[in-house]
């Protein structure tokens, strides 16, 4: 093809391909997605601007290592079928990984495409090129099922049907073990499906994955509270032979401040998951209610603030702040969530700390009240610490309140469980490269592991427990 | 799965359902409560166990309806299924040998106190329930009381059955008998709870209560179920469902309740027409 003949400097030239995305003004009033996806020919031209460098830091950066010069050269040569085949050795969850990970802070970080054009920002688009490859492959009909080897009469149960839980169910069931996945909740997919809204990630994909799963042989099973309907022991009673919990994250935190209990207050994963799980932006259709909101403040900064303000914007709100106590570059989530935000309007607080929360006769909260803060020297975190500026303080009406400043660790599994080591936070203590537990059998990863984390780095971890269980169903070493 | 064993209303408003689970059956403890859904659109209820059999694997709910949900799951019928059923969950009430233990049962509470009765006099304690309700038909599981107690006082507001006044009037005649009583538990709405607590704070008896709070997932994860405690928050479906009476700011408790009061009536008259 005449793309291969290009020298780098012609392949530096081409501009990078933008996803067409839904109107600001529209989107605010529907759950779609928000980016369209490329085009077939976007695609290949994207393609096009990686280098195809020997030292290759795209592959380096990804938690899951994906063959990322290998499927952009196929998606070049419009093999995209083989493209999808060389994502999926590593990576069995490309449609989710495409729309949610950080790509700029991994795979697109090192490249030197970016590099030469000074800016992270024109790095070779991998997750767009990653996203297309999943989306056409779904596109096609049922994706091939990958080969699963002879039956090894080995089972594995697997606590969790989150990102990490389905990556090790994947990558254990293709060496021929038996699997079964025990979920909680009555829907799989953990966070996927509770967590992260609609138009940032579309149910359907997620369910799609899981099919696919259960065609390869996993079994999932739902309503199932591992730790009180069977504890870890009675799982090796049952049979099993190894466990991997990923329970995910736990208990959510609040600030801590006077008013968290008054009506109208949220965690963000309650506001979520009303939203997402129990569909209550339908609401009376369904019959979950949630807060019915003019005016809602969001504390917090992260990915989880920004899908919660925007799921309220969705949800009928006039007004959405969002506070957080340091400045906008210091913000953890995603420069694209936090850009999205801001186009549908969330209205940004920044530098300002909420001190209390101030409620009605009723029990309502009715304003917030925040203090100016200004940003001192660096905190272990290397971030500059935020400093409340003396009588600074102010009040805001707000009749809902979402609290998305993370989360502690669930005790289901340790409290029922005393030979399962945790640290002084509560999360499970898991080697790092094999993800064993201080109890034979037991390997941990995701959130419960990590503490709050992403998708990738959850499936990460996944990846390494999934290689370490095969590996120790293969010689009982522990 | 979760198929519908038996299913009776034994009073107006107020319905006794046997499900088949032999899993819960086989592990929940007394003090313990499910989370169910009964449609594809359906939300997430919590309900205390008031019987269970490890043997037979059932599990029995008693159940008052207040809105739809409760609605709708009261027009299932034997041979039915439960769409999703997942328990047990909350931490067991502690059942040890203390004395002299009264029960305190409110309305549709007295289902959950069931259990918690029976394992106390299992363990050996001298119980005696009290059970309490607005009229004659809202009083329940009168001859299951009676199994698991060695005496029952029955209160009713209107005095249609009974004794004619509340429970604490009860609670206050035994103490006026003489009677030690070395723990209450209470279970009922917040607000006969509350006025439990008062009194028996005022005779310095430990009094443990069982809170039915809004939850979505019931495994720690949302937070929607929690309630102030000696000051600090606790979340109802992982530290609970029981806490020290003396320490629950009920009013707070009562508010939270109401949270979603207009959605309520609005999802039930659109249900009902």
């Amino acid at each position: 093809m005449e793309e291969k003949k290009l020298t780098p400097k012609e392949r530096l030239q081409i501009p990078t391909q933008e996803m067409g995305e839904q109107d600001p003004k529209e989107r605010i009033h529907n759950l779609k997605e928000v980016p369209f996806g490329y085009t077939p020919e976007q695609a290949k031209l994207e393609a096009t601007r990686c280098l195809q460098c020997k030292t290759a830091p795209c592959v380096a950066g990804c938690p899951v290592e994906i063959d990322i010069p290998t499927f952009l050269n196929q998606i070049c040569e419009g093999d995209f079928k083989g493209a999808a085949k060389t994502i999926k050795i590593t990576n069995i969850l490309p449609a989710i990984c495409g729309r949610v990970c950080p790509q700029e802070e991994q795979c697109q970080l090192g490249c030197i495409v970016g590099k030469s054009l000074k800016t992270v920002d024109k790095a070779v688009q991998i997750g767009k090129l990653e996203r297309f490859i999943a989306d056409w492959e779904m596109e096609q009909g049922a994706a091939d099922t990958p080969e699963i080897k002879a039956a090894t009469g080995k089972r594995v149960a697997i606590v969790g049907s989150g990102p990490a839980g389905l990556t090790v169910a994947a990558d254990v069931r293709r060496e021929g073990h038996e699997v079964t996945v025990f979920e909680a909740l009555h829907k799989p997919g953990g966070v996927l499906i509770y967590g992260i809204p609609e138009f940032r990630l579309p149910k359907a994909i997620v369910m799609t994955e899981v099919e696919n799963l259960e065609n390869m042989g996993v079994e999932m099973k739902y309503n199932m509270v591992i730790g009180n309907i069977h504890s870890l022991d009675e799982l090796f009673e049952q049979g099993y032979d190894a466990i991997f919990v990923a329970t995910g994250a736990g208990l959510p935190m609040f600030m801590r401040i006077e008013g968290e209990n008054l009506n109208g207050v949220y965690s963000a994963n309650e506001y979520l998951t009303r939203a997402n799980l129990m569909k209550a932006y339908s609401f009376p259709e369904t019959d979950t209610p949630i807060a019915r909101s003019k005016n809602v403040a969001v504390f917090g900064g992260g990915n989880v603030a920004m899908d919660s303000a925007r799921t309220a914007l969705r949800l009928g709100a006039e007004n959405v702040y969002l506070v957080y106590r340091r400045s906008r570059i210091e913000m953890p989530a995603r420069v694209e969530e936090v850009h999205h935000a801001d186009e549908e309007g969330v209205q940004f607080l920044l530098l300002q700390n909420p001190v209390r929360l101030i409620g009605d006769e009723d029990g309502w909260v009715k304003q917030m009240e925040c203090i100016k803060m200004e940003l001192g020297e660096p905190d272990d975190s290397g971030r500059r610490r935020p400093m409340p500026i003396k009588d600074s303080e102010f009040r805001v009406d707000i009749d809902t309140c979402i609290v998305a400043i993370g989360n502690s660790s669930n005790p289901l599994i340790p409290d029922s469980t005393p030979d399962l080591e945790t640290n002084r936070w509560g999360n499970i203590i898991a080697d790092d490269q094999t993800m064993k537990t201080s109890k034979k059998g037991v390997f941990a990863g995701g959130d419960i592991v990590l503490g709050a984390a992403t998708v990738i780095l959850a499936m990460g971890q996944g990846r390494l427990a999934a290689a370490a269980i095969n590996e120790y169903l293969k010689n009982g070493e522990w | 799965m979760n198929r519908i064993l038996e299913k009776e209303f034994i009073s107006d408003q107020v319905f006794r359902m046997r499900v088949e689970a032999p899993a819960i059956a086989a592990k929940r403890k007394a003090g313990q409560f499910i989370i169910l859904r009964t449609s594809e659109d359906g939300e997430r209820i919590p309900l205390t166990i008031a019987d269970a059999s490890a043997e037979e694997g059932w599990l029995e709910l008693v159940v008052q309806v207040v809105g739809k949900t409760t609605k709708e799951m009261s027009m299932l019928e034997e041979g039915g299924s439960i769409l999703d059923l997942a328990g047990p969950l909350g931490r067991p009430t502690h059942i040890e040998k203390v004395g002299t233990v009264v029960i305190v049962g409110g309305g549709v509470g007295i289902a959950p106190a069931h259990p918690i009765a029976q394992a106390m006099k299992n363990a050996g304690n001298s119980v005696i329930s009290i059970l309490g309700g607005r009229s004659r038909g809202l009083v329940i599981m009168e001859e299951q009381m009676k199994a698991a107690s060695d005496r029952v006082m029955i209160t009713t507001d209107d005095g249609s059955y009974g004794q004619k006044g509340l429970v604490t009037d009860a609670i206050q005649k035994l103490i006026d008998e003489g009677l030690k009583i070395d723990l209450v538990v209470a279970v009922g709405p917040p607000i006969m709870m509350k006025f439990v607590c008062l009194l028996t704070k005022k005779y310095e008896i430990t009094t443990l209560v069982s809170l039915n709070t809004i939850m979505v997932d019931g495994t720690g994860m949302c937070g929607a179920c929690r309630v102030t405690v000696d000051n600090k928050t606790k979340f109802v479906c992982v530290d609970g469902p029981e806490f020290d009476g003396h320490c629950v700011d009920f009013d707070e408790m009562m508010k939270r309740q109401r949270m979603y009061e207009v959605q309520e009536k609005e999802s039930m008259d659109r249900f009902q027409s």
